[in-house]
């Protein structure tokens, strides 16, 4: 068999867990009341637009993106704004949100086509689907919530010649995106077309990995319908989803340290991201909801779900039959990125992508030790750089040196502290050093 | 309420520990311990006992009484040090010496700048080169290989090791024909199987090149290291063999004599004291196999390996500041 494309640096092979690859996209009933933060996009947060005691409809714009990389946010729910205050979120911090009494019965606003059809042939131009992009809320859905509408506008001078389509899933455990490429494919096809209209690129290339062999065959049958979008298997290792990785694999450019995909004519958009703008574009329907996964090992029925934003995890883990006994944390996202929360009381988001459930013996770090030099680290490292280094470095605060050895072009994937046989918190050390890197960065503007 | 951890990403951790790697070396050690039994029997465990119990005992009392820190002579690094120690020494050496050499081992190389992942010399080596300039005597009188089951030879005979003929016999004037027709010096297939005077480790290179092709695969050892210093000895010795092959024997003598194999494989790949990158891992290999030749060509000592090694190891720190990573998306050209 001829070797899958994959990225050449580095990179680990965790144990994939994915135990509920096989569970069909169920929906999620509403809660009673539902929790939307401000702050769920990458860059400012929303200004809010209603006030308490106001009535909404499903659908409705209630907060709105102000500065350049901003994001519109839209009621999930028909219902009553009962507070706008500060609520726990998945960072930890008490950060303001709009909470809504949930009406059972959905009243969309008016203009959104909630009809199942599909919608295949795409009337708009491309600056009104960049505006719509824009007007329905619509971020990055693989995890990093970047607003899409910002990624659509290509620099002066800049030529995107390829939108890279991630389908790489490369986290343990995570389905949400299998699941939308294995039951939306039509869907997902036509957002990767519309993508491709508004970045007037002549080729798509969904890539994803070896592991969901369904996925591909299905998508690829499906591809034969569509002209210029190529289905590329690569094969499984962590961290491919990584944006730098994923144009290494699959067009083998290399992202220069420092900037942006564009830099070498590439956009990348993630593939729940590519079916929001299809239901955004096609159907007028702001994002409001999103796949995700529960899961775990001892969850009793590993599922995915489609939930609306603001619904609280809590939940969601009641869909899949309780929070096992023995749990020990829970986690925002994959294993390898995700963020621990405090509370099961914290609401999905749009960068929502999982959540996973630990059991107790899984929870906790194992004691770190002297660093032994085995240099694992930096040969898992798809950056190139010696996390053993940069630890030393930022534990003597020595963040000037650091950003020598490149501190900022780490990308927090985790794979050295994962494969660290001394247990030792490097990635913990990395993103310290890379806060103190950037304030000093900021004060010499 | 429930209380739920809360810690940084990420949330698993891959089933690699220091312990797993310090006893995944003592199984790659296995085979040489065998053919070293075979050879000189129960002498050669003995020495390997004393070495290892010595070690653990060393360090054991340098953690409790002095450092008063934790106890970690279960992670299996002072096993592999004990018994690198013991693999460096002839199989009579008295129990006395291997103690001190234990206690230079763990107390001076390893204990004293800080214990395990601190030291920038290879302890075990620290230890023999003690030993070897302390008791010069007792450390190169080697025993004759007798094999367990041959008969009509007697104990405690010794003799100088292929490289110790090698040495006399160039420095008395001989010509290599004349030192490869002394009846003392091993043939090939002995030097290659370990049927040959050295000391316990160094015998069979045939061992000891299985104990190195499952580190490598079990990701212990990187190949870089082993191969550079393989390949720099073959070729610096077979260049000064062209030239002049009456006074430099041929190349792959000094690739199964002495203790290359041993150095190459078990010594200069440790973690601690190697280089932290593939290029780097290449320089230290080559710069090793270069002063081992060199040392053996002209230098007083007929056997160069633990001095290549040490001397390569302070140069650690300077080549990884000069060996960087090849770093992703630097002078990267987009095609």
């Amino acid at each position: 068999m001829k070797s899958l494309k994959t990225f050449k640096i580095g990179g680990v092979h965790p144990e994939e867990n994915k135990r509920s690859a096989n569970a069909p996209i169920q929906i999620l009933p509403f809660p009673k009341q539902a929790i939307i933060p401000l702050g769920q996009n990458l860059g400012a947060p929303s200004k809010p637009l209603v006030k308490r005691g106001d009535e909404v409809k499903t659908g409705q714009l209630i907060a709105g993106g102000e500065s350049f990389i901003a994001a519109n946010l839209h009621s999930p729910f028909t219902g009553k704004v009962s507070k706008i205050d500060n609520f726990l979120d998945s960072s930890g911090y008490r950060r303001p949100a709009i909470v809504i009494d949930v009406q059972e019965e959905d009243i969309w606003e008016d203009g959104i086509d909630t009809s199942g059809t599909i919608k295949r042939e795409i009337t708009a131009d491309r600056k009104t689907i960049i505006d719509t992009i824009k007007s329905c809320g619509i971020v990055g859905l693989g995890g990093a919530t970047f607003p899409t509408h910002v990624k659509m506008m290509v620099p002066d001078g800049k030529k995107a010649e390829y939108l890279i389509i991630n389908g790489v899933e490369c986290e343990p455990y995570l389905t949400s995106d299998h699941r939308l490429m294995l039951e939306k494919g039509q869907e997902l096809l036509i957002g990767i077309q519309i993508l491709m209209k508004a970045l007037d690129v002549e080729k798509a290339i969904v890539g994803i990995e070896n592991n969901k062999r369904d996925a591909i065959n299905h998508l690829t049958e499906l591809a034969a319908g569509f002209e210029r979008i190529q289905i590329q298997p690569l094969k499984v290792k962590y961290p491919q989803g990584g944006e730098k990785q994923l144009i290494k694999a699959t067009v083998n450019r290399e992202v220069p340290s420092g900037k942006l995909p564009i830099e070498v004519g590439c956009v990348v958009s993630n593939v729940g991201t590519a079916f929001a703008v299809y239901e955004a574009v096609q159907k007028n329907k702001p994002l409001i909801e999103r796949i995700v996964t529960v899961t775990g090992k001892a969850v009793k029925k590993p599922s995915n779900f489609k939930v609306r934003v603001g619904t609280p995890v809590q939940q969601l883990i009641d869909a899949a039959e309780g929070l096992p006994e023995n749990t020990g944390k829970i986690i925002n996202g994959g294993p390898m990125m995700g963020k621990a929360i405090m509370s099961t009381e914290v609401p999905v988001v749009k960068g929502t992508s999982g959540i996973l459930l630990m059991k107790q013996e899984e929870s906790r770090r194992k004691t770190a030790l002297n660093c032994i030099r085995c240099s694992k680290c930096t040969s898992v490292c798809p950056m190139g750089l010696e996390p053993y280094l940069l630890l030393k470095l930022v534990k003597l605060e020595r963040y000037e040196d650091g950003m020598k050895e490149r501190i900022m072009d780490c990308i927090e994937c985790g794979s050295c502290q994962f494969t660290c046989p001394s247990n030792l918190p490097l990635l913990d050390y990395l993103k310290l050093g890379k806060q103190r890197a950037g304030q000093i960065i900021r004060s010499r503007k | 309420m429930n209380q739920f951890t809360i810690s940084g990403s990420p949330h698993i951790h891959g089933e690699e520990s220091v312990s797993k790697i310090m006893y995944t070396v003592v199984l790659a050690l296995l085979p040489a311990v065998l053919v070293s039994a075979y050879f000189f029997g129960l002498d050669a465990i003995r020495v390997l006992f004393i070495a290892v119990i010595s070690c653990m005992f060393f360090e054991w009392v340098i953690q409790k009484y002095i450092i008063k820190g934790p106890i970690t002579i279960t992670d299996g690094s002072a096993v592999v040090a004990g018994m690198l120690l013991a693999f460096n020494v002839p199989s009579n050496l008295p129990w006395w010496i291997l103690v001190i050499g234990a206690l230079a081992t763990i107390g001076i190389a390893k204990m004293s700048f800080g214990g395990l992942g601190r030291n920038p010399f290879n302890p075990a080596l620290v230890g023999r080169v003690f030993m070897l300039i302390s008791f010069p005597v007792q450390m190169t009188s080697w025993p004759i290989a007798k094999p367990v089951f041959a008969e009509g030879l007697t104990d405690a005979i010794t003799g100088p090791t292929a490289l110790g003929l090698l040495k006399e016999g160039v420095d008395a004037g001989k010509t290599i024909d004349q030192i490869l027709a002394d009846p003392a010096m091993p043939d090939y297939i002995d030097r290659i199987t370990g049927n040959m005077s050295g000391s316990l480790g160094e015998m069979s290179a045939i061992a000891l090149i299985i104990g190195g092709l499952f580190m490598i695969w079990r990701k212990v050892i990187n190949w870089q290291v082993p191969f550079s210093i393989i390949f720099t000895v073959f070729v610096f010795a077979g260049i000064f063999h062209l030239i002049d092959p009456t006074m430099y024997i041929e190349p792959t003598f000094h690739l199964f004599a002495g203790g290359l194999m041993l150095g190459a494989i078990f010594m200069a790949t440790d973690m601690v004291t190697s280089p932290m990158t593939i290029s780097g891992k290449l320089v230290f290999g080559v710069g090793i196999g270069l002063i081992t030749i060199i040392i053996r060509f002209w230098g007083a000592y007929p056997e160069g390996i633990s001095f290549a090694i040490l001397i390569m190891n302070a140069f650690v720190p300077l080549i990884n500041n000069s060996f960087k990573p090849k770093r992703f998306g630097v002078k990267a050209v987009s095609k």
